[in-house]
């Protein structure tokens, strides 16, 4: 039994400067999985989520979310659609609460925010939502702490927090573990076994025993290419795969 | 308001200037009536820029084109109701509608194109844009080209209020002073507000979670862009006078200076900045100091620019960083 495709990468193409950083690359994402991906250092993971989530423009190729052509949405439609993005490089609004970066990615799923005189703060449909992500992340007792006052981990946890705010269909978590201490890491590997059960994930990890513990199915990328596909075992037992990227390891 | 020693020092100022005309009734020198009611009526001015600089992070450099164009609706509605006895142009209300719409339609002009540029492009087309107001306010000669236009009926309210008394004047300008100030410590706290805010702190992201925030951009540049309208309505009663010089690039660089010297992104900043600002040019422009032929007051800007060097380089919230409780500097972001 196979759970519906969400979303359909075909051929997918980026070009930098004579450098192919997505070199035709396919990918399929099913209802209700987590998707690793893996590759070497430029093999053009974090470019693949850009041109997913419109960051960056694709020179070729085609994304199907959901039946939607994604390349005919602007950045800002694709999340309302349902497609959010956790960043490898913490992006938050630092001079914000970690409360207040919660509200606002609530707020940009509640229509229009062309209101001006009532105070946000006061508005239960924003923090209700956005306490109840900050206390499935364990950040409820940090909500009126600046981001600038996080630790390293909190900000990571915030960082998830904040896209989870938009009530993402397909997850894209873009190295959700980096730069983090084990115990924190140890924590969040328990907040992603969790978040697998409530929403369908894209994961780009270094960290392989997490990538091989918590995903569904694993893509392996090699200079913008994808050179499998398959469950964590068949990916520990693709030929090509030991090859080009795993056997690096040792 | 809580009271902190921050609140106090505000309502100290706020009970001052309320009952200033009173002050000076009692001293007998009405002289600062008019100085402050200047003072105030460039920190409504400068407010509406700190919603665009301190909290949009959309920095300005022809915001006095607005003043401008407030001013200069009371100036042409005063100038043909007198040289033509066209009666109702001279209708306050009427004049005070028209300057609003005005500096809300070019300020939507101006904003359309400009926000489609970042950065110092952004300062340079907004000056531009100020800058070609400026030369058209030149160029036309009815309305006195370079000489500007001398005003010889203040805006005529119906018996509402008499803009020709001080001191009504002074209460209309201080009483629209506060609810500026209130209008936007609302409109910072409120969802609009955040989206400016979360625009200027990291607009990646602000995209990545959904937002758009040209639009939003748009129509705070507008309300800054009425607001200042508003403020040219009340400048041109006051100096019952209107000239090019109002809206030039300098002007519009003056409201910048007032922002940074009261505290970029502080409710109260520019108000700080407004009295410091006009204090320091009087203060230090009537030095009797002479210096090898040269008198120091006429030449007070060499003063005054060190001292703006000072407070960037030492102060970087301006004055709010000497009152108590000044929050810790987080504008790098």
């Amino acid at each position: 039994m196979t759970a519906p495709d969400l979303l359909i990468v075909e051929n997918l193409v980026k070009r930098y400067d004579g450098i192919l950083a997505s070199d035709e690359l396919s990918l399929t994402i099913r209802t209700g999985e987590l998707h690793a991906i893996i590759g070497p250092n430029g093999a053009g993971k974090t470019t693949l989520i850009k041109q997913l989530t419109g960051e960056i423009s694709s020179d070729g190729g085609s994304m199907s979310f959901d039946n939607r052509n994604l390349r005919r949405l602007t950045e800002a439609g694709r999340s309302r659609i349902g497609l959010a993005r956790s960043f490898q490089i913490t992006s938050l609004f630092q001079d914000f609460t970690a409360l207040e970066n919660v509200m606002l990615a609530v707020q940009a799923h509640k229509g229009h925010s062309f209101r001006f005189w009532k105070k946000a703060a006061e508005n239960d449909a924003l923090t209700h939502p956005a306490l109840d992500i900050l206390l499935q992340m364990g950040l409820e007792t940090s909500k009126d702490r600046r981001v600038s006052s996080l630790s390293h981990g909190e900000q990571r946890q915030l960082e998830i927090a904040v896209a989870l705010a938009t009530r993402p269909r397909l997850l894209l978590l873009d190295e959700p573990m980096a730069g983090m201490s084990t115990e924190d890491s140890t924590e969040l590997m328990a907040t992603l076994r969790d978040l697998k059960n409530h929403y369908t994930i894209l994961l780009i990890e270094h960290d392989m025993d997490v990538v091989f513990s918590l995903a569904d199915r694993i893509t392996v990328l090699v200079y913008g290419r994808a050179i499998a596909t398959g469950t964590p075992e068949e990916i520990r037992n693709n030929a090509d795969v030991r090859q080009a990227y795993l056997g690096e390891e040792g | 308001m809580k009271l902190t020693t921050r609140g106090i020092i505000n309502t100290i100022l706020f009970v001052f200037l309320g009952s200033l005309p009173f002050l000076t009734d009692w001293m007998g020198d009405s002289f600062y009536t008019g100085l402050t009611s200047r003072i105030l009526i460039l920190a409504i001015a400068a407010t509406s820029l700190n919603l665009l600089i301190g909290y949009g992070g959309m920095v300005s450099f022809g915001h006095a084109a607005y003043i401008g164009i407030g001013a200069y609706v009371v100036g042409i509605g005063a100038f043909h109701a007198f040289e033509d006895g066209i009666d109702w142009m001279l209708n306050g209300y009427v004049q005070l509608i028209a300057a609003l719409l005005a500096s809300a339609l070019i300020a939507l002009i101006i904003g359309a194109i400009s926000l489609r540029t970042h950065g110092v492009y952004f300062i340079m087309i907004t000056m531009a844009f100020s800058q070609m107001l400026y030369f058209t306010a030149v160029g036309i000669e009815t309305y006195g080209a370079d000489d500007g236009l001398t005003i010889y009926a203040r805006s005529d309210m119906l018996g509402l209020i008499d803009l020709n008394d001080e001191k009504s004047l002074y209460y209309l300008i201080f009483f629209s002073l506060v609810f500026v100030l209130y209008f936007m410590h609302r409109l910072i706290g409120s969802e609009f507000g955040a989206v400016i805010r979360g625009s200027r702190s990291n607009e990646a992201r602000m995209r990545a979670i959904g937002f758009s925030p040209y639009k939003y951009r748009l129509v705070a540049f507008v309300i800054a862009g009425t607001i200042a309208g508003y403020a040219g309505f009340l400048m041109a009663n006051l100096s019952d006078f209107v000239s090019p010089s109002i809206l030039h690039w300098t002007r519009s660089g003056d409201l910048i200076i007032m922002i940074v010297l009261g505290g970029i992104g502080n409710l109260f900043g520019p108000l700080y900045g407004a009295i410091a600002f006009v204090m320091l040019e009087e203060l230090l422009s009537s030095i009797p100091l002479t210096i090898g032929g040269l008198s120091v007051g006429e030449y007070w800007q060499l003063i005054f620019g060190p001292l703006l060097i000072f407070v960037v380089l030492y102060a970087r919230n301006g004055i709010d960083s000497f009152l108590p409780g000044a929050r810790k500097n987080h504008d790098g972001a």
